[in-house]
């Protein structure tokens, strides 16, 4: 195979543990209680429609886009609407959400529900983009920025490449994996659906090379689909940042502060790609996803298809049950994803996975002095100095922080990861972030 | 040498002519630098008094809140000024989510940073309103006044606060505010900023407000007042008769250096009171010896 492409700077390779790979997605049942959260995606939250006591359809709006960056939202059940309040989400804040009490499985009449793969793409560009807004696709590796947003170019941008978000290098993970390989075709009607809309000739599936069967299965299905190319990728943390695959599959570099379309790349997950294809072909908006249910100590690690709105727990009831050294439980991968605070949580279209960590893995190690051995500098794929950027957030130095590119930071953790004296360096990186961003808003509104 | 001369007459040329006033003001002025005035350090505020004098020949709304009505009146005397003034104020803090009140249900480990924390997660206790307990606030004081009490894992204000206002600026929550100090320093104020409804509040905190507004019928001075689940104590109106604090079922309503109630009036929750009472008396006792030079002075804000 040769030398397999990859992104140059940095990187770490944590251990892959990928205890699911190997289990098919299997469809959990549908919940009793749907809490769906008004806030899904990143930017505005969703405005609710519905109102209490209405009678809802699996599929039917029920909350509008509240903004340009927004997303609708669609009833994951069919029941009655139990009332709009706030519930816990995964930080232990306070959302709104609409509660929907579930009675039976009836969904609204214009989505196919047959397993037909529908090949042929009749719809035009314009119509591609509108069905995916109405849908309310976002990003589903777990940034949640509305998808159809990224479909439309701003002014005088154009797109002449769409890579395809296969590399799923968090640890544990396998959604990705699974809905690779067990729904390949529909995986690149999808990607040809998406290069449609973009009017791009050239679309890329860029996988990590631990998923060898993925890449031979789409590879076989990729020889009746003209454009499309599998680009097996060496195995790297962060290969599925944004700027970080484009690197590694086309070698163009994303300058500092900009998005993607700058270098004509547009870049989409795979969870998304298929959820395209579902709201183009069969008129399915996005109210399931696969999320992968994992951990050492997990007696049954899976992949399950689940409604948005599902308690967090009954996925874990379905995996085994919590183990009894769980020390915490994660939303997202161990590197990136977020401790939660309580498993009562709904799903919702960003939760890429949970992770049950043992009691002995789940703890920090106390912090010690830096060493000045420049492991994390080494590692950062941003090209960063976290060190000095984990110092100058402590003392507040905001000004230097931003002129030494701290907004440039993705928080992969890779600094963390590497650091040998257990310094959170990426816990200081994101106060400094945090303040720098809001140094640069207050600038901006001068 | 004769640069030297070329030096001298330059700078007498572009002399900037500065009041002498400016000098005399910020040589009384405690030199802390703390900002608490709203002015970057002692002499800019010195430069704005004296400015203010010219112009308007009063200094409404310019304060040192460190050097109190004290420093006040000798600025004043400078200026040929009167100046009027005003009641003390010290920092209190708005929440009793303790460990004992509010147990923790989670166990963080980041970075020691109220305002990390914040932006993650809700606290160890649960409660979103309520003090993170990482010490932004200690950070932030200038004047050692302010303190984490290991055993409640909250911050303690001691009688060195000046007011100044910094711990409030350092919190995230909002939960610290500068009161009137009061007669004797007796005060009463809420001790919660929990703006959830009273079911929920009261699951995530023991002492939690729950805005039942039964502390709003009792008050005969319309100082009290509910906005989203919450009381609030307005210290302009209150006159410390301690009414509300006997009716709140939760024991969120705190009074500070009252002497303790006589024993057959006490009901079931005001013991509660008494007991988180003593880290309060003892900073008061602790404050009356200070106090007496502090009413002097008469530290206050603005």
């Amino acid at each position: 195979m040769g030398l397999l492409k990859t992104f140059k700077l940095g990187g770490v390779h944590p251990s892959e543990n990928k205890l699911s790979a190997q289990v098919p997605i299997e469809a959990l049942p549908i919940p009793k209680k749907a809490f769906v959260s008004l806030g899904q995606n990143l930017g505005a939250p969703s405005k609710p429609i519905v109102k209490r006591g209405d009678e809802v359809k699996v599929g039917q709006l029920i909350a509008m886009a509240g903004g340009f960056i927004g997303a609708n939202i669609h009833s994951p059940v069919s029941g009655k609407v139990f009332k709009i309040d706030v519930v816990l989400d995964s930080s232990g804040f306070r959302r709104p959400a609409i509660i929907i009490n579930v009675d039976g499985d009836e969904w609204m009449e214009n989505i196919d529900r047959t397993n037909d793969i529908v090949r042929e793409i009749k719809a035009s560009p314009e119509e591609i983009i509108n069905k995916v807004k109405d849908a309310g696709i976002v990003g589903m590796g777990g940034a949640t920025f509305p998808t159809q947003v990224k479909l439309t170019p701003p002014p005088g941008k154009t797109a002449d490449t769409l890579i395809i978000n296969g590399v799923e290098c968090e640890p544990y993970l396998t959604a990705d994996h699974r809905v690779m390989l067990e729904r390949g075709e529909e995986l690149l009607i999808g990607t040809e659906i998406l290069m449609k809309a973009l009017k791009v000739t050239k679309g890329f599936i860029g996988i990590e090379n631990n998923k060898p069967d993925a890449i031979a299965h789409l590879s076989m299905l990729a020889k009746d689909f003209k454009g499309i190319e599998i680009v097996p990728l060496k195995v790297k943390y962060p290969q599925g940042g944004e700027k970080q695959l484009i690197k590694a599959v086309v070698n163009r570099e994303v300058p500092s502060g900009k998005l993607p379309i700058e270098v004509g790349c547009v870049v989409q997950n795979v969870g998304t790609t298929l959820a395209v294809y579902e709201a183009v072909q069969k008129n399915k908006p996005l109210f399931e996803r696969v999320v992968t249910v994992t951990g050492k100590g997990v007696s049954k690690p899976s992949n399950f298809l689940v409604r948005t709105g599902t308690p967090i727990s009954e996925l874990i009831e379905a995996a085994g049950g919590v183990p009894d050294n769980t020390g915490k439980v994660i939303g997202g991968g161990p590197m990136m994803g977020k401790s939660l605070l309580s498993i009562d949580a709904p799903v919702v279209k960003g939760t890429s996975g949970i992770l049950l960590m043992r009691m002995d893995e789940s703890h920090r190690k106390p912090e010690q002095s830096c060493i000045r051995c420049s492991k994390c500098t080494y590692v950062c794929p941003m090209g960063l100095e976290p060190y000095l950027l984990s110092r100058v957030s402590k003392l507040g130095n905001y000004e230097m922080a931003e002129k030494e590119r701290i907004m440039d930071c993705i928080e992969c953790g890779s600094c963390q990861y590497t650091c040998p004296a257990a310094i959170p360096l990426l816990d200081y990186l994101r106060l400094g972030k945090n303040k720098t961003g809001q140094l640069i808003r207050s600038r901006n509104k001068k | 040498m004769v640069s030297a001369i070329i030096l001298y007459f330059v700078a007498s040329k572009f002399k900037v002519y500065e009041d002498p006033k400016i000098d005399e003001v910020e040589e009384i002025l405690p030199s802390a630098n703390c900002g608490g005035c709203g002015f970057p350090g002692c002499r800019a505020f010195a430069e704005a008094t004296v400015k203010k004098a010219k112009e308007e020949k009063n200094l409404d709304g310019l304060f040192c809140p460190v050097g109190g009505n004290d420093v006040m009146q000798k600025v004043g005397e400078t200026l040929d000024l009167e100046i009027e003034a005003k009641d003390p104020m010290i920092a209190v803090i708005r929440c009793n989510g303790s460990h004992a009140n509010s147990p923790g249900k989670v166990q963080y480990e980041g970075v020691s940073s109220c305002s990390f924390a914040h932006a993650l997660y809700t606290g160890e206790g649960g409660c979103q309103f309520g003090c993170l307990g990482l010490g932004d606030c200690v950070d932030a004081c200038e004047f050692d006044a302010i303190h984490m009490s290991d055993e409640t894992g909250l911050p303690v204000v001691n009688n060195k606060c000046t007011a100044c206002g910094a711990c409030v600026e350092a919190c995230p929550r909002d939960i610290i505010e500068l009161r009137k100090k009061g007669p004797k320093e007796k005060r009463i104020f809420v001790s919660c900023v929990n703006k959830e409804k009273g079911a929920v509040a009261i699951k995530n905190c023991s002492v939690a407000c729950i805005g039942c507004g039964k502390c709003e019928k009792v008050c005969n001075f319309d100082a009290i007042t509910i906005t989203s689940f919450l009381s609030y104590i307005d210290f302009e109106k209150c006159v410390l008769c301690r009414k509300c604090v006997e009716v709140c079922p939760t024991n969120s309503i705190w009074e500070v250096n009252f002497k303790p109630r006589k024993p057959k009036a006490e009901k079931a929750p005001k013991k509660e009171v008494a007991e988180a009472k003593p880290i309060d008396l003892s900073k008061g006792k602790a404050a009356v010896n200070s106090k007496d030079d502090n009413n002097d002075s008469g530290a206050d804000r603005k």
